[in-house]
C-alpha cells in the first residue's frame, strides 16, 4: 500500500499514538510571532516551565505590527524579544531584519522537504510549498510545541488536485487558488491536506507555489502541499549545498517524500486553467469568487499589494509591469508592502520601488499590518479595498470595511482605473 | 474540569469566522480577561446585538457548519471562556478552532445538520443545555419540552477535557 507525502512525514515523525487516530509528531521547526506567542510565553512562565525544547529549532519574528504602533504592541514585541534572548534563540528577527513570517522563514532556508512545522498562525500552510507538513495551530499547541517539541494531529485525509492546461495571460497562482476555493467551498478541505499536482504546478516558481499553498486554509485545509522538485532544490540550494554532492542528489533525496503512485486520496480533482479568467472575491467569504468579467467596474477606495499571499518579489514585479510609466487613479490610494527586507532590497535594485512610488503608491516596510486590520492601511467603515491578501471576512481590514481578494495584476490595474479592472486589457512593460 | 451547560445563544449562520468572534485589533491584549467585552463584536448576523442580555447570560452556543473558520487565534476560544461559554455545538468546526477548544479543556460538539435543526427548534423558547460528560449526551430543554442527544468526541479530546487542557496532558506524558 502506497503512502501520501503527509503519511510519510507522519510515519517518520511519530512520537506517540495515545489513542487510535491521534498522532503526536515530533517537530522540526516551531515558528513564532509576536501576536500569538507572548501569551504562550507568559503562561509557561506562570507555570514555572519557562523552557524551550531546542532553541535552534525555534524561529521567531516580530511581523504583525512593526514598528510598534502603541504601548500594547510594543509590549508584545518586548515579551518576544526578551524571551528569545534569555533562551538563546538565534533566529529571532527584530525590526530592520523582520518580514512577514511566511515569506521570511522560507527565504532563510528554514523550511525543508519532509519537515514538520507549526506556528500560531493559520497561514502556516504556506510552507507546504516545500513538501513539508506545515500546519497553523492555536496558542496552546504552540506552547506545547515550544516546551516539548511535539504536536498532536488527527490523521488527515488527502485531496489531490491536478492543475492542468495552459495558464492564460493575466492569470496567476492567486487566480488558480481562488478558483479552487470557489469549487471546494470554505469547508471543502476541512481535516484534509490539499496536494497540488500537474504541469501547471511543476512549472510554477516557489513564490507561486507558496501563493497556492497559502490559501489552502481558506478551503479549511490543514495544509497545502507541493511535491519537492528541482525548483525546490534551486530555491534552497544556498542553504543545502553542503548537505549534498550536487543538485541532483538533493532532488533524489527530496523525491523520496513524494506521494506514492498507489497511495490513497479521499478525492481527486482536475482543474483545467486553460479558459480561466482572473478571479476576484465579491462577498465576505473567500469562496465567494467571480470571474473578472462579472465584477469589473466596481469602485474601490484602497489598493493593497502585499501579505504572505502576494508580497514576494515575483508579485511586486508583476504589479510593477502594469504600473510602469502610469499613475494611479486620484479616486484611490495605493499601498505596497514588500514582504521581507530582501524582497524590499531586490525590488529597490530592480527599480520596482521607483515604479511604485512614481505611480503614486505608498511603500511601507515589511509587515502583516493591513491584511488583518491592525496597522498600516486600516479601512474606515464602508470603505472597499482591492487587496492581494487572503481574507475578505467582515471587518477583516477594518470595522465596517470590505475587501475584494485578487492577484497583484488585478490589483495594479485596479489602482490605475480606480475600479476593479481586467489586466488582460493592459500590456505589461519590461522592468 | 470545567462546568458545561447553561442558557443557549443560537447563532443561525454557517461559516462564522474567528475575525467575527474576536477582531484582530484586540489581539494586542496579553490577558484573556481583557477580551471579555468584545465577544462576537464583528459578527455579521441580522438582528444580532452583541450587547443583548441573552448574549451575556449564555453558557452554550448552538450554531451551524464550519464554525470558527479562518485565523488560528485562540483568542476566539478564550473570549468564550472568559464569558463562561464552555460548550459550542455545531454541525461542523474548522480544525484549528475545534482543537483550540479541547486544548483549553472546553467542548466542541459536532452533531448532524438534522440534529442541529432539532436544537434550533428551541430557539426563542428559553432554551438551556446540560451536558452529561461521562455518558456523552446533552439535553436541551425549553418551553417546548426536552430532548436528549448522544454525541461523539474522540478519546483524545475527552482526555484533554478531563486533564484540563493539552499543556497539562503533554507535560505529564512527554
Amino acid at each position: 500500500m502506497g503512502m501520501t507525502l503527509t503519511e510519510k512525514i507522519f510515519s517518520a515523525h511519530l512520537r506517540d499514538e495515545p489513542f487510535p487516530g491521534t498522532k503526536v509528531l515530533g517537530l522540526d521547526v516551531v515558528l513564532c510571532h509576536e501576536i500569538t506567542t507572548p501569551i504562550a510565553i507568559n503562561d509557561l512562565v506562570k507555570r514555572g516551565k519557562d523552557r524551550v525544547f531546542d532553541p535552534a529549532k525555534i524561529k521567531a519574528v516580530i511581523d504583525h505590527v512593526t514598528p510598534a504602533k502603541d504601548s500594547q504592541t510594543a509590549e508584545q514585541g518586548k515579551i518576544l524579544r526578551n524571551w528569545a534572548r534569555r533562551h538563546n534563540i538565534k533566529d529571532f528577527f527584530d525590526i530592520g531584519r523582520n518580514g512577514i513570517c511566511h515569506a521570511l522563514f522560507p527565504e532563510k532556508g528554514f523550511i525543508r522537504p519532509g519537515y514538520t512545522v507549526i506556528m500560531g498562525d493559520s497561514h502556516t500552510c504556506t510552507h507546504g510549498a516545500f513538501g513539508a507538513f506545515a500546519a497553523g495551530v492555536g496558542t496552546t499547541d504552540l506552547e506545547v510545541g515550544i516546551l516539548k517539541g511535539v504536536c498532536a494531529f488527527r490523521d488527515p485525509a488527502t485531496i489531490r488536485i491536478n492543475i492542468i492546461g495552459k495558464v492564460p495571460d493575466g492569470v496567476y497562482a492567486k487566480d488558480i487558488i481562488l478558483k479552487i476555493i470557489k469549487t471546494l467551498t470554505v469547508k471543502g478541505a476541512t481535516d484534509s491536506v490539499m496536494e497540488f499536482h500537474g504541469d501547471v504546478v511543476r512549472n510554477m516558481t516557489m513564490e507561486s507555489r507558496m501563493t497556492l499553498c497559502n490559501m489552502a486554509i481558506e478551503a479549511g485545509g490543514t495544509t497545502g502541499i507541493c511535491m519537492p522538485d528541482e525548483v525546490t532544490v534551486d530555491y534552497l540550494w544556498e542553504y543545502v549545498s553542503s548537505d549534498f554532492r550536487d543538485r541532483d542528489e538533493a532532488f533524489q533525496q527530496y523525491r523520496t517524500w513524494w506521494s506514492d503512485e498507489n497511495c490513497t486520496y479521499s478525492t481527486v480533482r482536475n482543474v483545467d486553467v486553460t479558459a480561466l479568467e482572473p478571479q476576484v472575491t465579491y462577498g465576505y467569504k473567500p469562496d465567494e469568487v467571480k470571474n473578472i468579467s462579472e465584477i469589473a467596474g466596481l469602485p474601490v477606495d484602497q489598493i493593497y499589494i502585499g501579505s504572505c499571499t502576494n508580497g514576494r518579489l515575483e508579485d511586486l514585479r508583476i504589479a510593477a509591469a502594469y504600473l510602469k510609466g502610469k499613475t494611479i487613479s486620484p479616486a484611490v490610494r495605493g499601498i505596497v508592502s514588500p514582504a521581507t527586507p530582501r524582497v524590499f532590497q531586490d525590488a529597490n535594485r530592480e527599480g520596482i520601488i521607483q515604479i511604485f512610488m512614481d505611480s503614486g503608491f505608498c511603500v511601507t516596510n515589511p509587515t502583516c499590518g493591513a491584511c488583518l486590520g491592525m496597522s498600516t492601511g486600516v479601512l474606515a467603515p464602508d470603505e472597499v479595498c482591492a487587496s492581494t491578501t487572503n481574507r475578505n471576512f467582515p471587518g477583516r481590514m477594518g470595522k465596517g470595511g470590505m475587501v475584494h481578494l485578487m492577484s497583484p495584476a488585478v490589483a495594479a490595474v485596479t489602482a490605475l482605473e480606480g475600479k476593479i479592472a481586467d489586466p488582460r486589457n493592459y500590456k505589461r512593460k519590461e522592468i | 474540569m470545567k462546568q458545561f451547560g447553561g442558557k443557549v445563544l443560537f447563532l443561525d449562520r454557517a461559516d462564522i469566522n474567528t475575525d467575527e468572534i474576536i477582531p484582530a485589533k484586540y489581539l494586542t491584549e496579553i490577558s484573556k480577561e481583557a477580551l471579555k467585552p468584545h465577544m462576537l463584536e464583528a459578527l455579521k448576523l441580522e438582528g444580532f446585538d452583541q450587547r443583548a442580555r441573552s448574549v451575556g447570560e449564555a453558557g452554550v452556543i448552538i450554531t451551524r457548519d464550519n464554525f470558527g473558520c479562518g485565523s488560528s487565534r485562540e483568542h476566539a476560544v478564550w473570549v468564550f471562556e472568559v464569558n463562561n461559554i464552555h460548550v459550542v455545538i455545531a454541525s461542523g468546526f474548522a480544525r484549528i478552532f475545534r482543537q483550540n477548544m479541547f486544548n483549553c479543556g472546553m467542548l466542541a460538539i459536532e452533531l448532524s445538520a438534522k440534529e442541529i435543526d432539532m436544537l434550533f427548534a428551541h430557539n426563542g423558547h428559553n432554551a438551556k443545555v446540560s451536558v452529561d460528560f461521562e455518558k456523552d449526551t446533552l439535553t436541551v430543554s425549553s418551553d417546548r419540552g426536552a430532548e436528549t442527544i448522544a454525541y461523539q468526541i474522540t478519546d483524545f479530546d475527552k482526555e484533554l477535557v478531563k486533564a484540563g487542557g493539552w499543556v497539562e496532558f503533554a507535560d505529564t506524558k512527554y
